[in-house]
């Protein structure tokens, strides 16, 4: 042998044995076939669709934080304004980013914008359009989309701690590209993702605030009428449970009106626990204990408020409205629940409130027998093909056939240690892929095996005939694959995971592809040639 | 073996019937994309789609009466027939178009099915038993460890001992009995599975006559986003191939190149409407492999075309163009006649999951080979001879015309 073909065959093997290592030989040697057998399924990781599991995106209304910050400066605005004597006839939050504030006494409108310009660095004045003296306050660009990726690194984390906190196995979580406001969680293995996705909606916004006013209403509307329209300064209204029936019961809806500002949120616990109920058999209740700093909040607060009605809002919802029957030191419960409710109310707390609601955009769930099913599918579909595919190629071509399912069966070797290696994920379209790799092997061989042909009609001898069929069909193998990675290159940029999937199947067997049928089996047909008798014919 | 030697027929001859032959392809596709519309799958359109096996035949009739009185008057439902796979014939899939607006919470659409399906068959039946044909294996682990039918106590290892156990039943549950499990006798063979075990289930637990193997929920937002970025991937994926075929060749290849493949995506659609098949995400995958195919079958010709007007300098372009395809005529039949039978096995042992991606394959690749040289071809002569040199051309990239340039 020629040591420029050594050389080939030697650099052959090599790659084949890398393969071969990837796919069985890590993470730890085998020693024994069942050792194979295991590091081969750990090996190639398998998308949801082939494993079983749940899929879900969600949409975090980023929105809401930026609104509640505009919220916020309304507030603080409207207290400064008032401890510095400023006359405002009305200041109003427009919509999530603009503050309007109309008739600002000209006498103070000087140091009006001296309180603006120095104390709200977020926010760019500008006069009203048709106001003789009106502002609008609107907050920076710049504080805008700090705000957004905030909310939205935020919320991961957040939805990272419960999920965790879960103990579901190597789940996903991630944002997903396709939109600034997406969060992506996969759940593998999990066949119903009821709680999972009730855990991850909830808000965790614990918060206890005063009760303004110690009736309750049936509607919106009522609560307001009794107000004359017009709420007390700082207060708001809530829906709620009625008070009275047992928690767990189907009570009708009511309404309440709360201080707006909270005096403990979820941020002052301490430590959280469930217990069985004192006062409800079978249920269950969550005790809590208050930082220091909170506890010397909470114990005067109480004191002064004895025989007064506090709320415990729970994601929005005043959960319950007692009367404070004496001081409180730092020390709670909230009653009461079923248990699995009382565990996930513990675990939401723990991880901490979300930023801003959540909305859910897309649910798949995989069953794990279908999965189980596809996988059986879509492996016997691709050996069935490749069967047929080979003993077709060795009929038509003899000898040379031999050469062509090498290399296909290489190809396929290399495509799937190549995943392996770059952690790349096996999906069902990627099985797909896979199959069309196959057809482009089969497409390469062909022509090279047609254009020797053709070559020996003309005339030639063997060697110049293999020699020439591989430089002729060479530039197009290469227009061929080059055009399709163009297109599979552009389906993995574009789409969305199951196609990305198949794209990058395609992508690696393509490049497989190219060294297969030109390098590898190349080396073959020189071997052969080397080997053969002079006079003899080419069996292809 | 050879089967196609010395061929020669005068394809550029034939051009006018191949393009008939295109126009009534096209027209019955549009026609039937007219009459039936496009259908497409809930990725592009919102909504949800439950995929429910049966534990025997499914009262097909029953549930459609159930989810009508259940107010789900837009739900659909289709039975699964495969012959690759005995056990689905038992599966049917439920669809819900998006309703609403949106703002409502996104499964209650599948809560609503499962309602309907749990008023039919009743599965949480009176004594409150769970149905061990839907728990997940953390809920069963969770459930054996607080009943003990081993009599572990708290050893140590005892939760992690009923944890493997879960996965075993639920495994064997899963891949041996295809998710759905007629009696606890069927569970004696798995291993760890001792008569307490079998009791203890047979006592809590019911077996419940269906099970949930799939759930798609797609909000309509996240539909139109979709919709949006599959027709994106596939503009930039045409021009993509355009300029590179353009930067190989000429511009008028690559033209003409884009022009065939608009053609046979065109037809796989008609087709596609045709035989009610939905458009879903994978299948846009396909009709993009498709897209890669036919462009593969073009440049096959037209490099071979390329080659043989350096050889051919008096022949006129048809003929050129003829003997190209000829040359290449074995090439592209075995490769296609291949390619045809991989999709063909994997339409027909693929699985209801690829079924519409295998289908767009199949009928791809038949028009992808034909419009090579049905209308790829034909459409770079008419064009040379538009230009009135039908003789003197032209193929051979900018930069050897350059070459051959400097040389004069």
């Amino acid at each position: 042998m020629n040591p420029q073909l050594k050389w080939k065959f030697v650099f052959i093997l090599i790659v084949i044995l890398l393969c071969i290592f990837g796919l069985v030989g890590l993470p730890d040697f085998p020693t024994s076939f069942a050792a194979v057998k295991q590091n081969l399924a750990d090996r190639i990781k398998l998308g949801l669709d082939l494993k079983g599991g749940s899929h879900l995106v969600l949409q975090v209304q980023v929105e809401e934080a930026i609104g509640q910050r505009c919220d916020q400066a309304v507030d603080q605005l409207t207290k400064q304004i008032h401890e510095k004597n400023i006359i405002v006839g009305e200041i109003r939050r427009i919509d999530d980013t603009h503050i309007l504030t109309r008739d600002v006494d000209p006498a103070t409108s000087a140091s009006f914008r001296d309180l603006v310009n120095s104390q709200f660095p977020d926010w760019t004045m500008a006069p009203a359009p048709g106001e003789t003296s009106g502002y609008i306050l609107a907050m920076k660009p710049s504080v805008v989309s700090e705000l957004r990726k905030d909310t939205m690194d935020q919320a991961l984390e957040t939805i990272s701690r419960r999920i965790n906190a879960l103990g579901l196995t190597e789940p996903t979580i991630a944002f997903t590209g396709r939109s600034d406001n997406e969060i992506l969680v996969q759940l593998p293995g999990e066949g119903d993702p009821t709680r999972a996705k009730s855990v991850i909606q909830a808000s965790g916004q614990l918060e206890l605030r005063l009760v303004a006013d110690e009736q309750t209403f049936p509607s919106e509307a009522a609560a307001l009428a009794a107000h004359g329209g017009v709420l007390p300064p700082g207060t708001e209204i809530l829906p709620g449970k009625a008070e009275g029936a047992a928690p767990g019961q189907s009570t009708s809806q009511v309404y309440y009106v709360l201080e707006r500002a909270p005096i403990i949120t979820g941020q002052d616990l301490r430590s959280e626990n469930i217990s069985p109920s004192t006062s409800y058999p079978g249920q269950y209740q969550v005790d809590f204990k208050l930082s220091t700093a909170a506890a010397a909040r909470f114990g005067p607060f109480t004191s002064a408020n004895i025989d007064h009605r506090m709320a415990i809002v729970l994601n929005h919802q005043v959960y319950s409205a007692p009367v404070i029957r004496g001081r409180i030191e730092d020390s709670g419960m909230i009653e009461s629940f079923s248990q699995p409710a009382a565990q996930d109310l513990v675990l939401v707390l723990r991880a901490g409130a979300l930023p801003a609601s959540i909305k859910y955009l897309e649910e798949r769930t995989v069953g794990p027998s279908l999965g189980a099913d596809s996988i059986r599918e879509g492996v016997r579909a691709s050996i069935g093909s490749l069967v047929v595919v080979m003993i077709f190629l060795l009929i038509y071509y003899r000898l040379s056939g031999v050469n062509a399912v090498v290399a296909l069966v290489l190809n396929l070797i290399i495509l799937v240690a190549f995943m392996a290696y770059a952690g790349a994920t096996l999906t069902l379209p990627g099985i797909a892929g896979v199959v069309l790799t196959i057809g482009m092997g089969v497409d390469s061989n062909v022509l090279v095996f047609e254009r020797i042909r053709e070559e020996l009609r003309n005339g030639k001898a063997p060697a110049s005939a293999v020699s020439l069929g591989f430089d002729r069909a060479f530039l197009t193998i290469i227009d061929t694959h080059v055009t399709t990675l163009v297109s599979a290159t552009f389906l993995f940029l574009f789409g969305t995971g199951p196609v990305q999937g198949f794209a990058i199947t395609l992508i690696i067997g393509l490049i497989a592809n190219i060294f297969t049928s030109i390098y590898v089996s190349r080396a073959i047909f020189d071997y052969h040639l080397a080997h053969m008798e002079r006079q003899a014919e080419l069996s292809i | 073996m050879e089967l196609f030697k010395g061929v020669n027929v005068d394809w550029m001859g034939k051009a006018k019937y191949f393009v008939s032959l295109s126009l009534i392809l096209l027209a019955v596709g549009w026609i039937a994309i007219w009459r039936h519309g496009i259908h497409y799958g809930i990725d592009f359109r919102g909504g949800t789609l439950v995929y429910v096996r049966f534990s025997g035949p499914p009262p097909i009739d029953q549930i459609r009466k159930g989810l009508q009185s259940a107010g789900l008057a837009n739900s659909s439902i289709q039975g699964i027939s495969d012959i690759s796979n005995r056990s689905s014939q038992n599966d049917v899939v439920i669809g819900l178009e998006q309703q609403g607006t949106g703002d409502e919470s996104l499964d209650a659409g599948k809560q609503a099915i499962l309602d309907v399906l749990h008023k039919i068959f009743g599965t949480a039946d009176a004594a409150g038993k769970q149905d061990f044909n839907s728990i997940t294996p953390s809920a069963l682990a969770a459930y054996l460890t607080q009943k003990d039918p081993l009599n572990l106590g708290t050893t140590t290892g005892a939760g992690d001992r009923y944890t493997q156990l879960a996965q075993k039943l639920t495994d064997a549950r899963d891949k041996d009995y295809g998710g759905i499990v007629t009696s606890f006798d069927q569970l004696k063979s798995v291993d760890g599975a001792t008569q307490p075990v079998l009791n203890t289930l047979q006592s809590n637990f019911s077996l419940g006559n269906f099970t949930i193997r799939n759930v798609e929920i797609v909000g309509p937002k996240v539909g139109a986003q979709l919709r949006r970025q599959a027709i994106l991937a596939t503009l930039y994926a045409l021009a993509g191939m355009l300029v590179y075929i353009a930067f190989r060749f000429e511009w008028v290849y690559g033209v003409a190149a884009v022009i065939a493949v608009f053609h046979d995506v065109l037809i796989t659609l008609g087709f596609f409407s045709l035989f009610h098949y939905e458009i879903s995400l994978t299948v846009i995958a396909a009709l993009l492999t498709l897209v890669g195919y036919s462009m593969n079958d073009t440049i096959v010709i037209f490099d071979r075309v390329r080659e043989n007007l350096r050889l051919m300098r008096r022949e006129s372009l048809p003929e050129i163009v003829n003997r190209s395809i000829n040359q290449t005529l074995s090439r592209t039949i075995l490769t296609s006649g291949l390619t045809f039978l991989t999709v063909l096995v994997l339409f027909l042992m693929g699985g209801e999951v690829l079924r519409a991606f295998s289908f767009a394959m199949v009928v791809g690749v038949v028009v992808g080979t034909y419009s090579s040289f049905g209308i790829a071809a034909p459409i770079v002569v008419v064009w040379n001879k538009y230009r009135g040199q039908g003789a003197v051309s032209s193929a051979g990239s900018a930069a050897e015309k350059r070459v051959a340039a400097a040389r004069r």
